[in-house]
């Protein structure tokens, strides 16, 4: 038997999305073989995820509530890969964002009506998100250094930076002994819907979010030049696109969002700035795959985001109920992508078996 | 005086030494053009491999085998997905650091907070260790520091001066002038790919069974992450991975030195970490460091045989 492989032209949009959920399916199968070579039930334990996630009420609220920030990072990440910029900063884009927050929150929240402090804290978050992930734009447009390096190092520099911040300077003084800094004044607090932790604010700050950023790209001028740059940076050249100056808005814009999501998370769950892992659960990496899950359009991150908030919510579930360490939602997480980016080779390739003839 | 400097130089090249298998390693993979992010996932994973081993069997070495065989094993994905399915050598490296990290949480979870009763323990050269100062710091060290040097002076002679270097380099240069030669371009890819997997195994079983004799999860702490940084730092060249690996390692031990005068110790903890995007703006601003921060040329590229 011989095995030819051909690149493929066009796929129609059924193939695209069958190819996209036989891909998860296959994830979710070798998720299962590694359950059971752990000796764990596979069907029980993700039936258990799934359950936990989108099966009740309250699960449903939490996958809601960790979908928000995945949501955002996500669309703005699909906004920097599309150009082949690989931000894996964005955990520290969202650290940013936060701190950015809370100087305005504390400093200015308690002379300000809530009206004024939170539009004030949003704006600075989305600065504070944006600026870091300028460095890394500049980085690689003016000296030629790897984004992937850059972000990377950026991530650790801001995470020592915040654990810095809440041990040392901005100490709380109400918070004797414990890393965190004082609480935000009341007006700098996002209400949640009823009894849940949901703000609706914030999911419809990262709906619209993300559906602005699905515009962006497909439907404005700036958006084909993502496009192109990402595409065929020589025919960009020809075009005439400052490829500085689109890259700076560009990582702006998606380090802003990531700012955005930690804004609320601070601001929505926490109420203060404390330890980095407390105040993301590895959204910044969780929305790589949301990203890609969503096929790098900013507008599938609001679906994706959803999916894959659901596998933190069902993943801690499992962890408390099966004994299972934190980590294990990284098996779903690496497994689910290595099959999804492994999936595009059929969308991308046809492949021909035919039986040798003697 | 003396005492203080030596005890430095000493922690410095055990700090150093999984930075330099790694980075051996990643050196390897990306000369062959294949840039393997997973790093961190594949030394954690041999962190955890190397520990289960010693601490079921009690011997250390069996150790370090299980731990080189299963970074090995593991980056066979990357390989495959990369090389074979042709897809995102980022993103498949991303995943692999996720998956490394999540199996060695799930497979080491029940040896958390266990010590080891063997672990790797120094071994003193006769006459040699008793030099001052240079005898303690290089002949009185742990198994993986010789085994670090022996490796990383084999691999610097086989790609500086034999023929292997050069098909695994014209692999990664110009995959097409390769292949019309009668090189097997998948293949080398590959047992490059398995190479650098080996490599950052073995660095994680380092952390595990020698630098401290415990498992916990996430002690390889961003030293993954550094090694890829520490491979544009060597600019691909095993030579000069030799000192990035100990400057690097003496990063780590100054932390520790600097924290009791009164340094933040967070504030120090960034040191590798700034250092590392110091040294590329530094290259980045030059015209020379520009050109030399060049990576292998179709590194990042996937290669259709007998495209175009």
């Amino acid at each position: 038997m011989t095995v030819t492989i051909l690149p493929r032209e066009k796929t129609s949009a059924l193939f695209n999305v069958l190819t996209l959920l036989g891909s998860l399916l296959a994830g979710l199968v070798a998720v299962g073989i590694v359950f059971l070579l752990k000796g764990i039930n596979p069907f029980f334990a993700i039936g258990e995820i799934f359950i936990a996630s989108f099966g009740s009420a309250f699960g449903f609220q939490e996958t809601l509530t960790k979908a928000i920030p995945l949501i955002l990072i996500g669309a703005g990440l699909a906004l920097a890969y599309r150009a082949k910029f690989w931000n894996i900063g964005a955990e520290s884009q969202l650290l940013l964002g936060a701190v950015f927050a809370t100087w305005v929150g504390l400093k200015l929240g308690p002379g300000l009506p809530a009206w004024a402090i939170l539009p004030l804290m949003f704006l600075a978050g989305f600065i504070g998100g944006g600026l870091w992930g300028l460095i890394p734009a500049i980085f690689k447009v003016r000296f030629g250094i790897n984004e992937v390096i850059s972000t990377l190092m950026l991530n650790y520099i801001a995470a020592e930076f915040v654990k810095y911040l809440v041990v040392g300077p901005w100490k709380g003084e109400t918070k004797y002994g414990y890393p965190y800094t004082d609480d935000l004044p009341d007006q700098a607090i996002l209400q949640h819907l009823g009894s849940t932790r949901i703000s609706v604010l914030m999911l419809i700050i990262a709906v619209s979010a993300a559906l602005i950023l699905a515009f962006l790209v497909y439907r404005t001028r700036f958006g084909y030049e993502i496009r192109v740059i990402g595409e065929n940076p020589e025919a960009g050249r020809y075009a005439g696109i400052n490829f500085f100056r689109t890259s700076l808005i560009m990582m702006f814009i998606s380090g802003g969002v990531a700012g955005l999501a930690g804004v609320g998370e601070l601001s929505s769950i926490h109420h203060h700035l404390s330890y980095p892992d407390t105040i993301s659960a590895g959204y910044g990496f969780t929305a790589i795959i949301v990203a890609w899950l969503g096929r790098l359009n900013p507008g599938f991150s609001i679906l994706s985001g959803l999916f894959f908030a659901g596998i933190i919510v069902g993943g801690d579930a499992i962890q408390m109920s099966m004994g299972l360490p934190a980590t294990t939602v990284n098996v779903f997480n690496g497994l689910i992508l290595i099959f999804l980016i492994a999936g595009d080779f059929l969308l991308n390739h046809k492949v021909r078996f035919q039986r040798r003839v003697l | 005086m003396l005492e203080i400097i030596t005890s430095i130089l000493v922690r410095t090249v055990v700090a150093g030494t999984p930075l330099l298998l790694g980075t051996m390693g990643e050196v390897i993979s990306e000369r062959a053009g294949i840039l393997n992010l997973g790093v961190e996932g594949m030394m954690s994973l041999g962190a955890a491999t190397g520990f289960i081993v010693t601490f079921t069997t009690g011997n250390p070495w069996l150790g370090l085998m299980a731990a080189t065989i299963a970074g090995a094993l593991i980056s066979v994905i990357h390989a495959f997905v990369t090389v074979s399915l042709r897809a995102n050598q980022v993103v498949s490296g991303l995943a692999l650091t996720m998956l490394g990290l999540g199996l060695s949480g799930l497979w080491g979870k029940p040896y958390i907070g266990r010590p080891l009763t063997t672990k790797m323990h120094a071994i003193k050269i006769p006459v040699l260790s008793d030099i001052p100062v240079i005898g303690k710091v290089l002949f009185y060290q742990d198994p993986y520091f010789y085994l670090s040097v022996a490796l990383g002076i084999l691999v610097w002679f086989l790609m500086k001066h034999t023929k292997v270097g050069i098909t695994v380099r014209s692999v990664g240069e110009n995959p097409k002038a390769a292949e019309t030669l009668g090189i097997n371009v998948a293949r080398v890819k590959y047992l490059c790919v398995m190479a650098g997997g080996a490599f950052a195994g073995m660095a994680g079983a380092h952390l595990s069974t020698a630098y401290s004799k415990s498992w916990i999860e996430g002690m390889t702490s961003g030293r993954g992450w550094i090694v890829i940084a520490l491979t544009i730092f060597a600019l691909w060249e095993p030579a000069r991975a030799f000192v990035g690996a100990y400057v690097f390692g003496g990063i780590f031990v100054i932390q520790y030195v600097l924290q009791p005068l009164g340094i933040s110790p967070n504030l120090l903890a960034m040191l590798p970490y700034v250092t590392t995007l110091g040294v590329l703006l530094f290259y980045g601003m030059s015209k020379s460091g520009k050109r030399k921060m060049s990576a292998p040329a179709t590194l990042g590229e996937p290669y259709i045989r007998g495209s175009r």
